[in-house]
């Protein structure tokens, strides 16, 4: 018996939906094998990593706060990547959106008011657009790569972070560390009720609505699917390429820079050097696990989150080293470009078959 | 400047222009076969760590590297398998696999962090390789030879070769490569396999030579450094090595600036300074017209046969 592979006439929705699904499943299974290879607890692992955060109750604020900030990236990169825009620097325009915030709130440090939440959150949204801006101008006034720029731009962000942390923005009493003030209770994401979920969270829920609105029912949406679906079509039809690729970039810059001052707001409370810690790449994998639909990168967030949390619980349970969930993480990527190929094919089993054809 | 601290700079060129040199000779061999690997980060972190572990075990530097190519060849066949069996996105495939990188790399790596290996001396005889002037020529390691070694075969396989013609046409037209019978895909698979043992070895020169130790994401994007070089070197391997040590210069900045006394010049400034050399340069070349025109035609683009 062989496998074949055989052209679908059209592309399989139900593939479409199953495929992220499987790409997990896998993971699971090869991820236990892997580990169990390397001398680890293979299954702990993945019942670690994958059930116990989703399964105790405890856990799910955590997941809520971890899926936030992946949610708003991941929707900005989805704009992009549905406009064959490879924006892979969203971490550092992360990185400069709760810089800009945190410029906003050491100035109105010792002022009071409502305004200043809201004016730091703005600040952020615009520091990362500006960064993102940067490939956006590149790209459409001189045709250089965006992938290799807005990458390239995350590691000049991180160095930008460091200087300030170490000089100008060091926290004058702060016993010489690297860090900036803590924010005051004006400059702070307050807290829904009694949890310690911010109020980013149900925001960044929000704008993943939204944004399932405006992506299917606008024209902008549109012109997004039709731009990098079919570029001819969409010459034809007036919808300019550079106008696509700002509007795109623009897009995940201002999210990226939004879920960094909200990060930064919220969780943190201050700017600290440990501030990038990779949510920015780990949304990619959010973006396409979720298909680049809204809906599924909700899900994806809160899968992904599931996998922070259940790192953190695999370290200290079964010593598992922190890389691990890394590496799941990585996996789930790997398996669903992998099983990508039934959407447009589907699988035929055939017996031996007397000199056929190959 | 006297001629000492002149002798010490280059030496430190060297040392950073040989990994991204050896990276970008894999990477440019494989997009002359019309493949996008964006992994490069990835594969060499594989390699850092794959190096170390079989040096630090075997206490033989050579199997060290050996190893170290052999893992990142074999990293680069799951990014192989799925962009040329399955056609998965090349762009998203490569990001995938410099993700993998990391996280294989850091969980492989977690027994050997605060261990350190002999570094390897020069290959040449103390006589040359000591001598006052002489050791500009003779005073490095066998790996910094081999990657002008490489350089020089490369060039001469893809031009002189009859090899070097097919994986240029199937870079260049894979269709038609394909008609004429020439295995599109199995030529594709080569290519990535020597991109990532090139990966692999040059990602080792960071943990077996530079640093010379193991720590998490050691290579600090300088994989990305050596994509952007080989659009900057436009595909040529001559041009990739004057690149390598143009970007060799930037890197070591920091250490220049020490010597020569500026200590005003935040550090951070200067680290950030091969990123953003990165992004001028790419700037500035694509300012000539014919930077796209140099590009293989089937770069990134999936291929499959129709029968």
């Amino acid at each position: 018996m062989r496998l074949e592979l055989v052209k679908r006439k059209q592309p399989s929705r139900a593939m479409l939906y199953l495929t992220p699904v499987f790409s997990v499943l896998l993971t699971m299974v090869f991820g236990a094998t892997i580990f169990s290879l390397l001398g680890y607890d293979g299954p702990g692992a993945v019942w670690n990593i994958f059930f116990v955060p989703a399964l105790d109750p405890n856990k799910w604020q955590d997941l809520g706060i971890k899926a936030a900030p992946l949610i708003l990236i991941a929707i900005g990169l989805s704009v992009c990547f549905r406009a064959n825009v490879w924006n892979i620097g969203a971490e550092g325009q992360y990185v400069i959106g709760g810089l800009a915030g945190t410029g906003v709130a050491l100035a109105t440090w010792q002022m009071e008011g409502w305004w200043i939440l809201p004016l730091m959150c703005l600040a952020g949204v615009a520091g990362g657009m500006l960064y993102a801006a940067i490939p956006a101008f590149l790209k459409t006034k001189l045709n250089v790569n965006e992938i290799l720029t807005s990458l390239m731009l995350t590691y000049v962000s991180v160095q930008l972070l460091y200087y300030l942390m170490r000089g100008p923005w060091k926290d004058p009493e702060g016993f010489n560390f690297p860090q900036s003030r803590m924010f005051t209770d004006s400059q702070m994401l307050p807290e829904i009720g009694n949890s310690f979920v911010h109020y980013g969270v149900p925001i960044a829920f929000l704008v993943a609505l939204l944004a399932w609105f405006i992506l299917s029912k606008t024209v902008f949406g549109f012109e997004i699917r039709v731009v990098g679906a079919a570029p001819n079509a969409a010459r034809y039809g007036g919808f300019s390429r550079p106008r696509t690729i700002w509007a795109s970039l623009l897009t995940a810059g201002g999210l990226a820079g939004f879920a960094g001052i909200l990060e930064a707001a919220g969780p943190y409370g201050q700017m600290v050097p440990q501030f990038p810690t990779g949510y920015g790449f780990t949304a990619i994998i959010v973006a396409f696990l979720g298909r680049l639909h809204p809906v599924g990168i909700m899900l994806a967030a809160i899968i992904l989150a599931i996998s922070y949390v259940g790192g953190e619980i695999a370290q200290s349970s079964i010593g598992l080293p922190n890389a691990a969930s890394g590496l799941f993480q990585a996996m789930m990527l790997f398996f669903l470009l992998a099983t990508d190929i039934l959407v447009n094919y589907r699988i035929r089993f055939s017996g031996v078959r007397s000199g056929g054809a190959a | 400047m006297n001629e000492a601290i002149l002798i010490a700079i280059l030496v430190t060129v060297v040392g950073a222009a040989t990994p991204i040199l050896l990276a970008g000779l894999g990477e440019l061999v494989v997009e002359k076969a019309g493949v996008l690997n964006l992994g490069v980060e990835g594969m060499m972190l594989v390699g850092a760590v794959t190096g170390f572990a079989v040096t630090t075990i075997t206490g033989a530097t050579f199997l060290g590297i050996v190893a170290a190519g052999l893992a990142g060849a074999a990293a680069s066949m799951i990014f192989g398998f799925l962009t040329l069996t399955l056609t998965a996105n090349q762009v998203a495939t490569g990001l995938a696999l410099t993700i993998f990188g990391v996280g294989l790399s850091s969980l492989i790596g977690a027994g050997f962090v605060g261990q350190t290996v002999t570094v390897l001396g020069p290959l040449f005889p103390p006589a040359l390789a000591e001598h006052e002037h002489l050791r500009i020529l003779f005073g490095y390691d066998p790996v910094v030879y081999f990657s002008f070694a490489m350089t020089l075969v490369v060039a001469w396989f893809l031009r002189r070769t009859r090899a070097g013609l097919i994986l240029r046409a199937v870079g260049e037209n894979d269709a038609s490569a394909h008609s004429i019978g020439y295995s599109v895909i199995g030529v594709r698979y080569m290519a990535v396999a020597f991109g990532g043992a090139m990966a692999g070895i040059g990602g080792c020169y960071y943990s077996l030579f530079l640093t010379p130790m193991w720590a998490e994401r050691l290579t600090a994007g300088r994989g990305w450094i050596a994509l952007a070089l080989v659009v900057f070197a436009a595909w040529r391997p001559m041009r990739l090595l004057a690149g390598a040590y143009l970007f060799g210069v930037v890197m070591t900045l920091e250490l220049h600036a020490k010597a020569a006394g500026f200590e005003y010049v935040p550090p951070e400034f200067l680290a950030a300074m091969p990123y953003l050399a990165t992004i001028v340069v790419l700037a500035l070349i694509s300012l000539r017209k014919s930077v796209g025109a140099q590009a293989p035609a089937c770069l990134g683009k999936p291929f499959k046969p129709s029968t």
